[in-house]
C-alpha cells in the first residue's frame, strides 16, 4: 500500500453534511453479502449486487419498510429514541472516533453518524420536521441516504468510546445497530457479517469448522503441548456431566496468535484438574449476529444456554474475546436466559463465588484465572516471559461494556516482569478500537481499518519508542486478527498475543519437562530486543 | 446559512414582540406568556411520557471504570456503579457536575504523531452557564411568589455579594453573559462545531442570548419599574392578569422570547434537560451478570438447536467419537 | 419495566416545581394588587415622574451624587421647572421620605430589592424630623 495512500490529515470540515452522495472506493468498505448466506439465514432480499453498483436492486417498496423499521424501533428501544431526541451537538464526540482521527472525514464524527440517521427521523417522526423539513434539521428519505447509511454504519465499530464523553451517554453504537438493522431489513449487508453469522448458524462457529474439524483442531493443539510441557492434556468434548462448559471464540482453535491463546486455556485447564468440557456446538462464544441486528444475535447466541442446558453443567466458563462478552454480559441474560438450569458460579479450586455473574452464570477467564492466581493456586514463572516487553490493549466491549480493567493486568503482571502501559486517555474506558470489531475486519476494508487502527497504533508506537515494548497483550479475537497487520502497518516489531497465552507460558506445569521454547515455539533464553 | 436563519428568526420574535406590544398591549404580552408556559408544559410531559412508553429491552450502561467482580479487586462505584446508590451518585456527577465533559479531551497530529490534550473549557462554559442560569431562574421568583421566599433573598444576597453599582450586580449575570458568549463563539469559530451545528443550536444560543440582554438590560441600563412586573407576574401566577403599568418594550422582548423559547424546548434538542435523566448507558447499573434484565418484548426466534445440528453432522460427529445424543443412524445428512 | 413509576414521580416533581408560583399563589392567595405605600404628606409632586421614579430613583441620585461632587452642580431642575437642592437628607429624605418602613421598604421588600442602603450614611430622617419641629 503506498505510504500516501494513508497520511493521516487533520483536515477543517468541508462542505455540508446533509449531502448525501458517497464514494465507494476501493479498501475503505466492505462488499455485499451473498445471496447464499442471506438466505442461510432467512434475511430479506436475497440477490447480487456490490455496494460500488449505481442500482442497489432494493425492494421497490424500500421506504416504506424502512419507516416502518423505524417507527417500530422507536418504540422498542428507549436509547433510540431518546439518543435521535437530545443530542445537543456540543462536538464533545467529534474528534473521539478513531474513524474520524484516521480519515479525516467529518461524517466520522459521532455526531454526524447520528445525524445521517437524526435527519430522518425530524423528518418523518417529529412535528417541526414534518413542517419546516431541512430548517428543523430534516432530510427527505432518498436511495442516496441509503448508501450513506450503509457507508458509514459500516464505518463504526460500535467501540462506544463517544459515549463515555457524550455528556447524555448517547452511545452510537446503539444508533450503528439500529442503522445496519434496518439497512437488514432491505437487504443491504455485507458479507464479512453475514457469511461467519450464517456458519454460525449452521455449524455452531463463525469459521464454518464442522465438528470433527474442531476435534482436529483441539487434538493438535494437544500434541503442540505435549512436545512443548512433556505433558498430554485432556479434550473432552461434548462430554455430558461436565461441571464447567468452556466456550471460547473459533478464532481460538483456528487462527494465529489466537492459538496461543487457546494453548495457555488448556494447559491451565489441565494443571487445576478443571471438571470442563469443550462443544463443538457451542464452538463460538462470538456472536456476529451483534454486528447485524438484534435478532439474529439472539438467534446464534442460544445455543450457549441450550448447549449448558444439554450437558448439565453448572456453569459456563468464557473465553477471551470481546464483542462475545459484549453479548453474553449485556444481553444473553435477558436474550435467552433465565440460566435456572445451571448453578451459581463457584470455582471448584478455590471457592470463591462468582458474586457479579450468580445469575447469567457465566464467568470470564480472566476473573477465573486472576482469582486463581491470588489464592496462590498457580505457580507462575514469570521469567519465562522475559522476551516480552508488554503492553496491554483494552478492548473496547470488555473495557466499555464490563468493566474488566484489572483481571487481565493482574495476570499479566503475574506472568510477566515488564509490563508498560500505554497513555492513560488511550486505555482502560478511553481505549482506542483496533479499528476492524463489529464485522468490519474484511481485508477489502483495508486501507479504512488502518486508519481507523491509527489512534491506536499511534499509542503502541509511543511506548514501543519509550519501552522497547514488542508485544501487545488483549483479549479480542477481532484483535488478535486485526492488530497485527495494523501494527506491521504503524509500528512495526511489535506483536500481538493473548493474556493467557503470557499466563501459559509461565504456568509451571506439574510433571513439566524443562521447558526450552514458549508457546510459539521460540527459545525460552534468547533475550530478544527489539528496536 | 443556518445562522442567518436562526438570527432572522429571534429577529422575527423580537418584532413580534414589539409589534404585539402596540397593537395588543401588556394584553397580548399575558397571551404569549400562557400559550408558551402551555405548550412547554404539555409538550414536556408529552416527550417524556413519549421516551418512558418505550421500554428499555437490555441493560447497556456504558462502563468507565472497574467492574465489580472479586472482592479484592477495587470497583470504581461512580464511574461503573453495580448498585442503586452507585447509579444515583453516577447520575449525580453527571447531572450536577458534567462529568462526562469533564473528561474531553482534544485530539491533534504533529507529524504523524497523535497528541491527545487537555481540553476543559467546552466543561467550564457549559457548567458556568447551565448553573448560572438555574441561579438566574431561582432569584426570578422574587417576581412570582409573594412573600419571597427566604431563600430566594439570600441566594440573591449571596450573587450579589460585590455591591458593585445601583442596583447591586449579579456574579451569575456576568457569568451567564460570558458562557453564553464562549458558546456562540465557539460554533462560529471552532470549524468542527460549526460543521455541525444547525439552526436548532443558533437559534437555542441566540435566544438565549436575545433573553439575557434584555433582562440584562432592564436590570443595569434601561430600568424597568420591578414593582409593576412583579404585578403583572404575580397576576399571571394567580390567574388574574392585570394590566400593568407600562413596562416597555424591553419587558415585551424578554418575556416573548421566553415564551418562544418555553413553547420551543419539547421540540428541540433543549429536552436534553430531561432526557439526561432517562439516558440508559447512564442511568443503570451493570450487575448485567447478577441481576437479569427483563426485556418485555422478548420474543422467540428461529434457532438452529442441537438435535438439528447433530442431525445435520452425525456421520462426522460419529466418524470422529463425539459422543451423540441420538443414534439415528439413518437419518445421518450427507454433509 | 420498573421505571415508569420513578419517571412519573420525577416528572411531577418537575411540573409542581415550575408550576410553584401558580401554586403558592393558590395557596397564599396572592393577588396582582402591589404594595400599598404611606405617601409623603408635605409634597403632592416627586423630582421626576412617578414612573421613572419607581424603575430609575437610584440613576437619580447617583447622577446628583457625581453632579454634586465632581461639577459642583448643587440644584436640580425638575421636569415641572421646579428647583430642588440637591441634597439626599435634607431635600428627599428630610423633606418627603420620613417614613423608610411605610415607604421604601414595602416595594423593596415586595419585589426583594436590595437596600435601601441611604440610611448605612444619611441620618435617620425621623430623628432629622424630630429636631426640626
Amino acid at each position: 500500500m503506498p505510504q500516501e495512500l494513508l497520511r493521516i490529515e487533520a483536515k477543517k470540515p468541508g462542505g455540508n453534511w446533509t449531502d448525501p452522495a458517497v464514494q465507494f472506493r476501493k479498501g475503505v468498505f466492505c462488499y455485499s453479502a451473498a445471496a447464499k448466506n442471506v438466505r442461510a439465514l432467512d434475511l430479506p432480499n436475497p440477490r447480487d449486487w456490490q455496494p460500488f453498483d449505481a442500482d442497489w436492486k432494493l425492494p421497490p417498496d424500500w421506504k416504506r419498510i424502512l419507516l416502518e423499521g423505524m417507527k417500530e424501533r422507536l418504540e422498542k428501544y428507549r436509547s433510540f429514541r431518546l439518543f435521535m431526541d437530545i443530542c445537543v451537538r456540543c462536538g464533545a464526540c467529534a474528534d473521539k472516533c478513531h474513524f474520524y482521527v484516521g480519515s479525516g472525514d467529518p461524517k466520522n464524527m459521532p455526531v454526524v453518524r447520528a445525524e445521517l440517521m437524526r435527519s430522518v427521523y425530524r423528518r418523518y417522526f417529529t412535528l417541526t420536521g414534518r413542517i419546516f423539513g431541512r430548517l428543523a434539521g430534516g432530510r427527505e428519505l432518498t436511495e442516496d441516504i441509503v448508501k450513506e447509511w450503509f457507508y458509514y454504519f459500516y464505518q463504526c465499530t460500535e467501540c462506544r468510546r463517544c459515549s463515555v464523553f457524550c455528556p447524555y451517554g448517547i452511545d452510537t453504537a446503539e444508533i450503528t445497530m439500529i442503522g445496519r438493522e434496518l439497512l437488514n431489513l432491505i437487504g443491504c449487508n455485507t458479507n464479512w457479517v453475514l457469511e461467519p453469522a450464517a456458519n454460525c448458524f449452521r455449524t455452531g462457529n463463525h469459521l464454518g469448522i464442522q465438528p470433527h474439524g474442531f476435534k482436529d483442531s483441539l487434538e493438535f493443539a494437544a500434541d503442540e503441548l505435549e512436545e512443548i510441557t512433556g505433558i498430554r492434556v485432556d479434550v473432552p468434548i461434548n462430554r455430558k456431566g461436565a461441571e464447567i462448559l468452556f466456550v471460547m471464540p473459533s478464532a481460538d482453535y483456528f487462527a494465529e496468535p489466537h492459538y496461543y491463546t487457546l494453548l495457555g486455556y488448556m494447559m491451565l485447564f489441565h494443571e487445576i484438574g478443571l471438571d470442563f468440557t469443550f462443544s463443538a456446538f457451542a464452538s463460538e462464544g462470538g456472536n456476529f449476529g451483534l454486528f447485524s441486528s438484534h435478532e439474529l444475535m439472539k438467534r446464534l447466541n442460544a445455543k450457549v444456554y441450550e448447549e449448558a442446558k444439554r450437558l448439565g453443567v453448572k456453569w459456563i466458563l468464557g473465553g477471551e474475546c470481546g464483542h462475545m462478552w459484549r453479548v453474553l454480559h449485556q444481553y444473553m441474560d435477558t436474550m435467552n436466559g433465565p440460566a435456572d438450569f445451571l448453578e451459581e458460579p463457584v470455582s471448584p479450586i478455590t471457592g470463591t463465588k462468582f458474586e457479579n455473574a450468580r445469575s447469567t452464570r457465566m464467568v470470564h477467564i480472566c476473573e477465573f484465572t486472576a482469582d486463581l492466581i491470588h489464592s496462590g493456586k498457580l505457580r507462575l514463572d514469570a521469567s519465562r516471559n522475559d522476551r516480552w516487553r508488554v503492553t496491554y490493549h483494552d478492548s473496547c466491549n470488555p473495557a466499555r461494556s464490563m468493566g474488566l480493567l484489572e483481571e487481565p493486568r493482574y495476570i499479566i503482571r503475574n506472568a510477566c516482569h515488564r509490563f508498560f502501559e500505554m497513555p492513560e486517555n488511550t486505555i482502560r474506558e478511553q481505549t482506542f478500537c483496533c479499528g476492524s470489531g463489529a464485522g468490519l475486519g474484511t481485508d477489502e476494508n483495508l486501507e479504512m481499518r488502518l486508519r481507523g487502527g491509527f489512534p491506536r497504533a499511534n499509542a503502541v508506537k509511543y511506548v514501543q519508542e519509550k519501552h522497547g515494548v514488542n508485544l501487545l497483550a488483549c483479549i479480542c479475537a477481532i484483535d488478535k486478527a486485526t492488530l497485527p497487520t495494523l501494527l506491521e502497518y504503524w509500528a512495526p516489531g511489535v506483536e500481538v498475543g493473548g493474556v493467557h497465552e503470557l499466563l501459559g507460558n509461565a504456568l509451571v506445569m506439574r510433571g513439566e519437562k524443562p521447558r526450552t521454547t514458549d508457546l510459539r515455539g521460540e527459545p525460552l533464553s534468547a533475550e530478544v530486543t527489539h528496536a | 446559512m443556518q445562522v442567518v436563519y436562526s438570527f432572522g428568526a429571534v429577529g422575527a420574535v423580537m418584532v413580534a414582540a414589539a409589534a404585539g406590544l402596540v397593537i395588543g398591549g401588556s394584553a397580548w404580552i399575558a397571551v404569549v406568556a400562557y400559550a408558551g408556559f402551555a405548550v412547554f408544559l404539555a409538550g414536556f410531559c408529552y416527550r417524556v411520557v413519549q421516551w418512558a412508553a418505550a421500554p428499555v429491552p437490555f441493560r447497556v450502561p456504558t462502563t468507565c471504570g472497574q467492574q465489580t467482580s472479586l472482592p479484592w479487586i477495587k470497583s470504581a462505584a461512580l464511574e461503573n456503579p453495580s448498585t442503586t446508590s452507585g447509579v444515583l451518585g453516577r447520575m449525580g456527577l453527571e447531572i450536577l457536575l458534567f462529568r462526562s465533559l469533564f473528561r474531553n479531551s482534544q485530539a491533534g497530529l504533529h507529524e504523524k504523531r497523535l497528541i491527545l490534550s487537555e481540553q476543559k473549557y467546552l466543561w467550564l462554559a457549559a457548567l458556568a452557564f447551565h448553573w448560572s442560569m438555574l441561579v438566574i431562574l431561582v432569584r426570578h421568583l422574587r417576581l412570582f411568589v409573594e412573600p419571597v421566599p427566604a431563600l430566594v433573598v439570600a441566594l440573591a444576597r449571596i450573587d450579589g455579594f460585590f455591591q458593585l453599582g445601583a442596583p447591586d450586580f449579579y456574579v451569575s449575570d456576568m457569568v451567564l453573559a460570558c458562557a453564553l458568549a464562549y458558546l456562540l463563539l465557539r460554533r462560529f469559530r471552532d470549524p468542527v462545531v460549526r460543521y455541525i451545528s444547525q439552526f436548532s443550536d443558533y437559534f437555542a444560543l441566540l435566544a438565549l442570548i436575545g433573553i439575557a440582554a434584555s433582562g440584562l438590560s432592564m436590570r443595569y441600563v434601561t430600568r424597568v419599574d420591578v414593582v409593576a412586573v412583579k404585578q403583572f407576574a404575580l397576576g399571571l401566577a394567580a390567574f388574574h392578569p392585570v394590566r400593568p403599568a407600562a413596562l416597555g418594550a424591553m419587558f415585551a422582548v424578554h418575556l416573548t422570547l421566553i415564551s418562544v423559547l418555553a413553547a420551543y424546548i419539547p421540540f428541540s434538542k433543549l429536552m436534553h434537560m430531561g432526557g439526561v435523566f432517562l439516558s440508559p448507558t447512564r442511568n443503570l447499573a451493570n450487575n448485567n451478570r447478577a441481576k437479569r434484565h427483563v426485556n418485555p418484548w422478548n420474543y422467540p426466534v428461529k434457532t438452529h438447536s442441537y438435535a438439528e445440528w447433530e442431525d445435520d453432522f452425525r456421520a462426522k460427529l460419529k466418524a470422529a467419537d463425539i459422543p451423540l445424543e441420538a443414534d439415528h443412524a439413518t437419518r445421518a445428512s450427507a454433509d | 419495566m420498573r421505571d415508569r413509576v420513578p419517571i412519573a414521580i420525577g416528572l411531577l416533581l418537575f411540573v409542581s416545581m415550575v408550576t410553584f408560583p401558580v401554586w403558592h399563589a393558590a395557596y397564599a392567595k396572592t393577588t396582582a394588587v402591589g404594595p400599598r405605600l404611606k405617601l409623603p404628606e408635605r409634597q403632592k409632586a416627586c423630582v421626576a415622574p412617578v414612573a421613572f421614579m419607581r424603575a430609575s430613583h437610584m440613576k437619580l441620585l447617583t447622577d446628583w451624587r457625581e453632579g454634586a461632587v465632581r461639577s459642583d452642580r448643587l440644584t436640580y431642575t425638575a421636569y415641572d421647572g421646579k428647583k430642588y437642592r440637591v441634597n439626599l437628607s435634607s431635600t428627599c429624605l428630610g423633606e418627603c421620605h420620613t417614613n423608610k418602613k411605610e415607604f421604601c421598604d414595602r416595594c423593596h421588600q415586595y419585589a426583594a430589592v436590595s437596600g435601601p442602603y441611604c440610611w448605612d450614611c444619611h441620618v435617620d430622617p425621623t430623628s432629622v424630623a424630630r429636631r426640626t419641629p
